[in-house]
């Protein structure tokens, strides 16, 4: 009995051994996630995104009314008759013009998602790419990389994308690019400043002297420790993207007409609030419930990629 | 520390230049001018419309004259309002702007900083958990959903103040736009200041000031205070820029006058010398900014020294 | 009675992960003007000790005991209480001087600030006394460069600094964590003569945290040697050095390398520190011990007083040590 014990428990070290080399990446990540399923308000927080996710893509199918059609029969007298109700199936009610609502909202919702997705992918690989290369080769480049950045930092952004929506017409894939081509600021300066303290890491040291190739040192040592940051700040883009795109839309300079975005819909409820409040109450919901998702995940995930952060 | 701010301009002056650079190829890369929409204009006096406007000499010399006058102070004529100089509606609306928002910056502050210092000294009791909420939900509703929603609820549904106006900036005209224009950066400010504070409190050197035998209150006003407030600081840039392009919504939602409308009708309008006007005033403020922000840092943080 | 003298300290941490037991029954005593040194690895609840003392442990900690410093108890007092304690009747200073002094704030208002809290005096007179001891520490120039931030300082005068602003209001007890280790060698040795010096002119007792054993030596009239938050040997110096009666001291006796002896290897105590989460209920050094029996694991006999204040806490006589 003991002696066979005895070689299981030789066998299994060698393996872990074996795998040892590679523990190191996996573990870090199931660590992590372990730290994430404490977090409660993340977890109802990705749960209930799912649900939005779900309402975006599928929602349209649970009403018999469409986008676009007008219900003429309530227009009349659309301050009563426009109100939500489960009778006339218009679960969010009319909007100003007649249109249903809950499907003007689910439109909405699925433009603004992406928007908001797109542009923080926008922003994560241009930023990424800069701070990372800015970090790496250090050095002059970084110097005048980081002083172009502080340049381009001082632009007051918001007004130039505004001045390229008037001029250029509502153009939805034009507006994510654009509002992802100036937020990547923050994110490359975050990864440089990952990827300047990695640099000075030992096992960076270490893999240099053994001689790892330097495009094998970045991508099996430098982006999984950048990776947990750019995940964290990346989930806290998308939130900023989504309010950038609504801002603007409220302003009437993002999405036009037949499409229709949360910024759109709440400026048009603010125009129609004082007799049919609804009509800014369910696209602000659902901004508001969104925003709230995204920042508890994103607390969430620093605490689980970042513990020491807390 | 004087060098320093020679050098802090030397970046400004071309960070300007290339602001008004972009923005002028911007407006004149869109097809259309700001006079195409005006129909039944014989074509002479469309001559010597776009002649009084130098739109019929070529792009460069327009950029030259254009940037000349800049440096002169003059931001042109407007192209809308033919009455008006550019440098006459900003004057006009502008400092409404800069009222409102000037004190939503001090609420920023005050409030801010306060919230958060209270949070971190009561850490995971009853204050803390509520300022926390208050300031996760501060979060998520940016000015344009709260300016309605404040107008819903207290124009509306209570009938306390009025919807909107200016009225020479009373304080029941300007309450409103003030709330709904700082609430989310008193927030964020409140929170950045809690981890901030908590973490300073940490510090050893807080433990040595209580090894000395100083009282709580003279810790936290003393030796943590400073500290705490570095990345605070960090944050005041972002929130200054978030203020005057909030200022934007704020105006359009509460009818207040100030610069944003013009702006956004200049934008909707071509009027290409207000909408560069304007992007011009919001460039060299937030630059102006920022280098009070650094001199700020040299005073809060003895080790980083220009 | 004695100035100091504390009886059974025990000091737990509740964390999230279980009760951490950091120390686990400490007892000696110290008459005034005189050098206690409490010896031990990192992680053995030195610092845990001393921090009992002064009330600087954070909240989750659970403090047992007694403590009594001039007659009066000093563990669990109010914070207002202790405050008037702190500094004025028994000083600290702290192993790295680096970042225990505020970045922040110039020297000249961290040293007045103790005097003007405890003392009442004034601003300016206390400059003048602050003055006056940045010379008896030995800081060149001391007008000019008191009213600089610790960062324009070297190491060795920041940590004299802290010396001064210790010993400002003239206490009664100094405590001293590891005040060299952050420090090279040759400035550790001015460290420790100006502590003996001060030590000297103001009839100051000091209790020195060390890992140093040399450091002991020359400088402590007694010695306490902690292991894994526990007590092991309580002695004066010389007995103890010249006739250890525990084997963890007789190990780290043996594991001085003497430069008058040719040796073959250095001699170490085999074995790891131990896991504070996951110490054995009997006595913490049993798995490193050469002479440790069965019940050593289970059990630790209560602390065993010989010879006029010397204390042992071990399971076996003393003569099986020998």
């Amino acid at each position: 009995m003991l002696f066979s014990d005895k070689h299981a428990g030789m066998g299994e070290l060698a393996d872990a051994l074996a795998d040892d080399a590679y523990t190191e990446g996996r573990s870090l990540w199931r660590d992590a996630r372990r730290r994430f399923m404490q977090h409660r308000a993340a977890v109802a927080s990705l749960a209930v995104l799912a649900l939005l996710l779900l309402f975006a893509v599928f929602g349209q199918y649970l009403s018999p009314w469409d986008n676009e059609s007008i219900d003429w029969a309530s227009l009349p007298n659309l301050d009563e008759d426009g109100a939500p109700g489960l009778a006339s199936q218009h679960y969010f009610g009319l909007d100003p013009i007649g249109r249903d609502l809950y499907q003007r909202t689910v439109q909405g919702s699925r433009i603004s998602l992406m928007v908001g997705v797109l542009g923080a992918l926008t922003a994560v690989i241009i930023g990424t790419l800069y701070g990372a290369i800015s970090g790496y080769v250090g050095g002059r480049t970084d110097a005048i990389m980081m002083r172009t950045l502080e340049v381009l930092s001082a632009f007051p952004f918001m007004f130039l994308v505004i001045v390229l929506m008037a001029v250029f017409g509502r153009n939805v894939l034009l507006i994510f690019v654009a509002i992802g081509a100036v937020s990547w600021l923050n994110m490359a300066r975050i990864v440089r400043g990952q990827t300047l303290s990695l640099k000075r890491k030992e096992f960076i040291e270490a893999a240099m002297a053994i001689g790892v190739h330097p495009f094998l040192i970045v991508v099996r040592h430098v982006v999984p420790n950048v990776l947990g940051v750019v995940i964290v700040y990346a989930t806290l883009l998308v939130p900023e993207m989504i309010l950038f795109e609504s801002f603007i839309s409220f302003l009437g300079l993002g999405v036009s007409e037949p499409y229709t975005s949360w910024g759109a819909l709440i400026s048009e409820g603010a125009d129609a609030m004082w007799t049919a409040p609804w009509t800014l109450i369910f696209p602000m919901l659902m901004l508001v419930l969104t925003l709230f998702c995204f920042n508890f995940l994103g607390d969430g995930l620093r605490d689980a990629l970042d513990p020491k952060d807390r | 520390m004087f060098s320093f701010i020679i050098r802090r301009l030397a970046v400004a002056v071309p960070t300007i230049l290339a602001l008004i650079t972009v923005s002028f190829v911007l407006m004149h890369a869109a097809p259309g001018g700001p006079f195409t929409n005006e129909r039944n204009v014989p074509e002479a006096v469309m001559e010597n419309i776009e002649a009084k406007y130098n739109l019929d000499k070529p792009l460069w010399q327009q950029y030259f004259i254009y940037v000349g006058n800049v440096a002169q102070g003059d931001l042109g004529p407007s192209f809308r309002y033919k009455d008006f100089t550019v440098n006459e509606l900003i004057e006009s609306s502008f400092p409404r702007s800069a009222y409102i928002g000037a004190w939503s910056f001090l609420f920023v502050v005050v409030f801010g900083v306060g919230l958060g210092i209270i949070a971190a000294l009561k850490q995971n009791r009853w204050p803390d958990y509520t300022v926390m909420t208050a300031a996760m939900t501060g979060v998520v509703f940016p000015n344009f959903v709260m300016a309605p929603l404040l107008v819903l609820l207290f124009a509306v549904t209570l009938r306390w103040l009025p919807a909107g106006g200016w009225e020479g900036g009373q304080v029941e005209y300007i309450v409103l736009p003030i709330i709904a224009m700082a609430t989310s950066y008193i927030a964020q400010v409140a929170r950045i200041t809690r981890s901030s504070m908590i973490e300073t409190m940490r510090s050893p050197f807080i433990r040595t000031a209580r090894a000395k035998g100083i009282p709580r209150h003279k810790i936290v006003l003393r030796h943590a205070l400073k500290p705490s407030l570095i990345p605070v600081v960090s944050y005041l840039g972002p929130a200054f820029v978030g203020i005057i392009t909030g200022s934007v919504i704020i105006d359009q939602v509460f009818s207040t006058g100030g610069i944003g409308q013009h702006f956004v009708n200049g934008a909707i309008n071509r009027d290409y010398s207000l909408i560069l006007g304007v992007t011009i005033l919001v460039g060299v403020l937030t630059i102006i900014f920022n280098a009070a922000v650094d001199i700020l840092y040299t005073w809060l943080d003895p080790r980083v020294r220009y | 009675m004695a100035m100091l003298e504390v009886n059974n300290l025990k000091v737990a941490f509740d964390t999230p992960d279980g009760t951490l037991q950091a120390v686990r029954g400490l007892s000696y005593r110290l008459e005034a003007g005189q050098t206690l040194g409490i010896v031990g690895e990192s992680g053995a609840g030195k610092s845990q000790g001393v921090f009992a003392l002064m009330g600087l442990l954070p909240d989750n900690a659970r403090v047992s005991g007694e403590v009594m410093f001039e007659g009066e108890e000093l563990l669990n007092l109010p914070e207002k209480q202790m405050n008037r304690i702190r500094a004025a009747r028994i000083g600290m200073i702290f192993q790295d001087p680096m970042t225990s002094l505020n970045p922040f704030m110039k020297v000249s208002d961290q040293l007045t600030e103790v005097l003007v809290q405890h003392k009442g005096i004034s601003r300016k007179q206390a400059l003048q006394e602050s003055l006056q001891m940045l010379d008896a520490v030995r800081i060149p120039e001391a007008r000019n460069r008191i009213h600089r931030y610790p960062h324009e300082f070297s190491g060795g005068m920041r940590q004299r600094v802290m010396i001064a602003m210790s010993l400002l209001c003239r206490p009664q007890l100094l405590i001293a964590d590891e005040p060299t280790t952050a420090l090279d060698v040759t400035v550790q040795a001015q460290v420790m003569a100006l502590l003996r010096e001060l030590q000297q002119e103001f009839s100051t007792a000091i209790i020195l945290i060390t890992h140093d054993l040399g450091v002991v030596a020359g400088s402590c009239d007694q010695t306490l040697v902690m292991y894994g938050g526990q007590m092991m040997e309580y002695a004066a110096t010389r007995d103890l050095f010249r006739d250890p009666s525990h084997p963890y001291t007789k190990g780290l006796m043996g594991a001085i390398p003497r430069i008058d002896e040719q040796i073959e290897e250095l001699v170490t105590i085999p074995g790891n520190p131990p896991n504070l989460m996951n110490l054995p209920p009997g006595c913490p050094f049993c798995d490193r011990c050469p002479v440790a029996e069965p019940r050593c694991y289970h059990e630790l006999d209560p602390p065993e007083h010989f010879e006029p204040d010397r204390i042992r806490v071990c399971n076996l006589p003393r003569e099986a040590i020998r």
